[in-house]
């Protein structure tokens, strides 16, 4: 193998596990010492200019960076990066001093957002200090979109919501909230430079089975319904429910009616209880609260009598696997089932919808009904309009529609400063050695030994005769201390000088998950099989220096190295150094230097 | 030096041996020692040979006497017995222990200063009576604990790291392990794991006295330009004999090797060394008087000779020429030990 370029920081930001699986590349392990250094409002303001709403994903982040830390492959759990960022939200100071200036002289660009949701959110967050003039139009009464509408208030207060909604509405950014956006046609005539359409994927998907319009009453589509309950119109339920569909939304559906005065409430999945696209953690929430998970039942009909809903019939089915791997359902050859209920959520999907798109204005659509938006720049096939969030490539999560806002935003600066799309800024990236003295770090490169902590959660009896009532309690300080404890610093890179090698095998002696191996150079796939630990994770890189004296060469598996800088501190002539590498994305708001962020 | 303790997590495949222990449980403490000497690269080897030949940690005993090698035995084998000697004494708390109880897996640990200078006399017995222990000397040249002074083993001519120049002969400790007959005798390489750490896992299924004499770089002290145990040095002179394997298991292996290129030996324990030749010697490492003219021949031409340089096999080992009873000493009864007055008597009437 050739010798690793640890120059190009696409090597050390893939180590960095958590922040390289966060779409918006959030940097995590400095925001996690941050905290564990009682900094909390320095971590809030570093999740601010990357995520936007540290807060909000605080509670519902979808967490991608979780599954990937590094810590969940040398025990059980991984950090609970999403609660400690919670942390630093909870326990923050006044912020306000440290928001961007939005400068008095604007540009004399204008850029309209559609849709008041993170996607949106984040395209202005990013432009107003910059000096466009930005108008949001949205038809909710308040900013959040999707976040204020569809997820439940015990999941996520209004006050969080209206906290950090507020600090970019306040960037002087004219809002036209309670107005529908019926035509981009005439919203194109109002003459903007920009159009960004970020309203999301707001169509619950339909059953069409048997019974469903004579029992049309009391079927209702998850997410409306959730809005419903958001808005005040919904405040009760039957006592039986039951929720179709294995997604977070059917999780907030079952979760919301226990809340309504659904005493027997049932989540029915067509398949297995592991392939459920819900959150792990969502679905033992649920479970927690008395609400079973039925797996591998196919709704067949809506049963009914005298045009009220009384059940549904179910098919059994189990999964088969064919000869490539994929699963298909087929009937288990058993009898159906018929399951009585007064009402039922239907929360089987979501799908974009356009029908205010004009097909010819210049926006291409595919065969789905969905734009073509290119996936790096989110400009449609009409120059001046972009697209983000889940209007964009359909439904995701809110850290995905961040990541999209903050690209959509370059794109649109570019764009009005007459620039090409292309020309997209490179990450800003350091590496600094952190030797403070001979077995001294500037980070804590001491190993915790404890699991992961659980969140306290308040008194079910509580939780579930309020709707409103956060479930979830947040971390102490004192268990936020402990649970970032667990965070092994993987930003804290292994950086390895070749010519200052004397081969005396400390470094590998030392080590405490057998990651370095000195051996003959060979290619990769044989030189997997002979490091003193087999490097058996084939997404996790090797890092290999050129030739040493003896013809060998030092070969890195990253895979769990847990960054304690033992081969460092071991290490007689500094061949090793503990590196800290900070990588941030590059934003639009970044030429203007200070004003995004004071700190 | 390190302070923190070397975290407990591990590499989610490490595998266990025959015990259900990892290579982890064979460890000790962190090392004190300076950062990259190569005594800690000797101990990480112990603890893999250990592992690896499945042998319980509460059957082994470590011993040292005093100086940077003989502080190493904190550092690895963390539940074995230890026992930390005055200087030079190891050896002879080895004997005394191994005649107590002859159940024990002994391991000694000394240093060039230890075993060269002040305990030499101390080593010379164990060797010539046959203790059945594993001896290792952690041999780099220098007393590293007192700031660099010329040790024994420094070679006549070598420079210190002021500049001095040894005009003292040297002592090694391999001629003198051979010529006192220890019935194991190797020299190796800190450096060198592969090795070592055959070399260590046969020398603790020896029955007898083995002694393995492991160059080792002082990095503080002896790692400079004219110093003859340098990492640099030694790599640039290492001549060595044989490769080694060892296999444990009882059944009879297969020996796909050519002949004359690889030699089976087996020891009294059931053990199997098989010895693949390297270079172009023809090195028989049974030939006692072959293997002084051989190092003699080497060490003149500036080479240093690692490998397994002479065993016997089916060597007798202390308990056996004194003709002790197979049951450890310290298992025996009072009762036993000292039968009274008649005993006594017919034993002195014999003797009369």
């Amino acid at each position: 193998m050739q010798p690793t370029n640890i120059t190009d920081p696409g090597f050390f930001h893939k180590v960095v596990d958590c922040q390289y699986a966060c779409p918006a590349h959030t940097p995590v392990p400095e925001y996690i010492r941050l905290i564990a250094a009682g900094r909390y409002s320095d971590a809030y303001m570093l999740n601010w200019q990357s995520n936007v709403f540290p807060g909000i994903l605080g509670r519902v982040c979808d967490r991608p960076c979780e599954p990937a830390c590094r810590r969940g492959r040398v025990e059980e759990q991984p950090v609970a990066i999403c609660r400690l960022k919670r942390v630093a939200a909870d326990y923050k100071d006044d912020i306000t001093a440290r928001l961007p200036n939005v400068p008095t002289a604007k540009n004399g660009k204008h850029i309209a957002l559609i849709g008041a949701g993170p996607a949106s959110l984040t395209v202005a967050r990013d432009l107003a200090p910059l000096g466009y003039d930005i108008t949001i139009i949205d038809d909710g009464n308040a900013g959040g979109g999707m976040m204020r509408t569809q997820i439940p208030k015990f999941r996520l207060p209004d006050s969080v919501l209206d906290e950090e909604c507020g600090y970019i509405e306040h960037l002087g950014i004219t809002r036209r909230y309670g107005e529908r956006v019926n035509s981009l046609k005439s919203l194109l005539d109002e003459n903007y430079d920009a159009i960004f359409v970020g309203t999301g994927a707001p169509r619950g998907r339909d059953l069409d089975l048997p019974g469903r319009t004579e029992a049309a009453e009391n079927i209702h589509l998850g997410i409306d319904w959730l809005s419903s309950i958001s808005f005040g119109h919904v405040t009760s339920i039957g006592k039986r429910v039951i929720v179709l569909g294995g997604g977070n939304t059917a999780m907030d559906c079952c979760r919301s009616a226990r809340r309504l005065g659904g005493e027997s409430v049932q989540v029915v999945v067509r398949s297995g209880f592991e392939e459920m696209k819900a959150s792990p953690w969502e679905k033992k929430d649920a479970m927690h609260e008395d609400i079973p998970i039925l797996n591998f039942l196919v709704p067949k009909e809506f049963t009914h009598e005298d045009g009220k809903l009384t059940g549904l019939i179910f098919e059994k089915v189990k999964a088969e696997y064919d000869a490539k791997g994929r699963r298909n359902l087929v009937p288990a050859g058993e009898p159906d089932i018929h399951i009585p209920c007064d009402d039922v959520l239907v929360a089987v999907g979501q799908e974009n919808t356009f029908p205010w798109i004009e097909r010819d204005i210049g926006i291409e659509f595919d065969k789905w009904g969905m734009p073509i938006v290119d996936e790096t720049t989110y400009r449609s096939t009409h120059e001046k309009i972009f697209f983000g969030g889940d209007s964009a490539f359909g439904p995701k999560n809110i850290i995905w529609a961040v990541a999209h806002g903050h690209e959509a935003a370059i794109s649109i600066d570019l764009l009005c400063s007459d620039k090409s799309l292309g020309d997209r800024p490179p990450p800003h990236v350091t590496l600094a050695s952190q030797k403070m003295g001979i077995h001294e770090w500037s980070y804590g490169n001491e190993i915790s030994d404890d699991r992961r902590y659980l969140v306290p959660h308040a008194e079910k009896a509580l939780v579930l005769c309020n709707i409103k009532a956060e479930v979830e309690l947040g971390f102490d300080p004192v268990l936020a201390l402990a649970e970032a404890e667990r965070c092994l610093n993987c930003d804290v890179q292994t950086v390895f000088t070749e010519n200052l090698c004397i081969e005396c095998d400390a470094c590998n002696d030392i080590c405490p998950v057998d990651c370095i191996s000195f051996v003959d150079n060979g290619d990769e796939d044989d030189l997997r099989t002979r490091l003193n630990a087999p490097a058996q994770n084939l997404t996790q890189d090797l890092y290999i220096s050129s030739d040493l004296k003896t013809g060998h060469v030092m070969v890195k598996d990253e895979d769990v190295c847990l960054h304690c800088g033992l081969c460092a501190e071991r290490c007689p002539t500094g061949a090793w150094d503990m590196q800290r590498f900070l990588f941030n994305t590059a934003k639009a708001t970044d030429k203007a230097g200070s004003s995004c962020c004071k700190s | 030096m390190s302070f923190l303790p070397k975290p407990k997590l591990h590499h989610p495949g490490l595998g266990c041996n025959s015990l259900g222990f990892t290579k982890r449980d064979y460890e000790g403490a962190v090392s004190t020692l300076c950062a990259g000497c190569g005594h800690d690269s000797i101990s990480a080897a112990i603890v893999r040979a250990c592992f690896e030949l499945d042998l319980p940690p509460h059957r082994i005993a470590k011993l040292s006497g005093i100086g940077c090698s003989s502080k190493t035995p904190t550092y690895f084998l963390g539940n074995s017995h230890g026992f930390n000697a005055v200087h030079g004494r190891m050896p002879s708390v080895v004997t005394g222990a191994n005649l107590a109880n002859r159940d024990l897996i002994y391991l000694g640990v000394s240093g060039d200063g230890d075993s060269a200078s002040i305990g030499l006399g101390q080593f010379a017995h164990a060797m010539r009576r046959g203790v059945n222990m594993t001896y290792i000397v952690e041999n780099n040249g220098v007393y590293g604990l007192t700031k660099g002074q010329f040790s024994a083993t420094s070679d006549k001519g070598a420079k210190s790291k002021s500049g001095a120049t040894n005009k003292d002969e040297a002592i090694d400790l391999v001629g003198m392990a051979l010529q006192l007959g220890a019935t194991f005798v190797a020299r190796s390489f800190s450096g060198d794991k592969g090795q070592l750490v055959p070399l260590i896992k046969a020398a603790l299924s020896h029955k007898g006295a083995a002694f393995i004499d492991c160059i080792s770089p002082c990095v503080t002290f002896n790692n400079h330009q004219g110093s003859t145990k340098s990492f640099d040095y030694v790599r640039e002179h290492n001549e060595a004999v044989n490769f080694l394997d060892v296999i444990v298991e009882k059944e009879e292996i297969i020996v796909d090797y050519a002949p004359g290129a690889t030699e089976i030996v087996r020891q009294h324990d059931g053990s199997l060394l098989r010895l693949r030749k390297l270079g172009e010697s023809d090195y028989d490492p049974s030939d006692r008087a072959a293997a002084f003219t051989f190092l003699e021949q080497r060490k003149a031409q500036g080479e240093i000779v690692t490998g397994l340089l002479y065993v016997d096999p089916t060597a007798d080992d202390m308990h056996d020429l004194l003709g002790t009873t197979t049951t450890p000493l310290n298992e025996l009864s009072e009762a036993t030990l000292c039968p009274g007055g008649t005993v006594l008597d017919k034993l002195n009437a014999s003797l009369r």
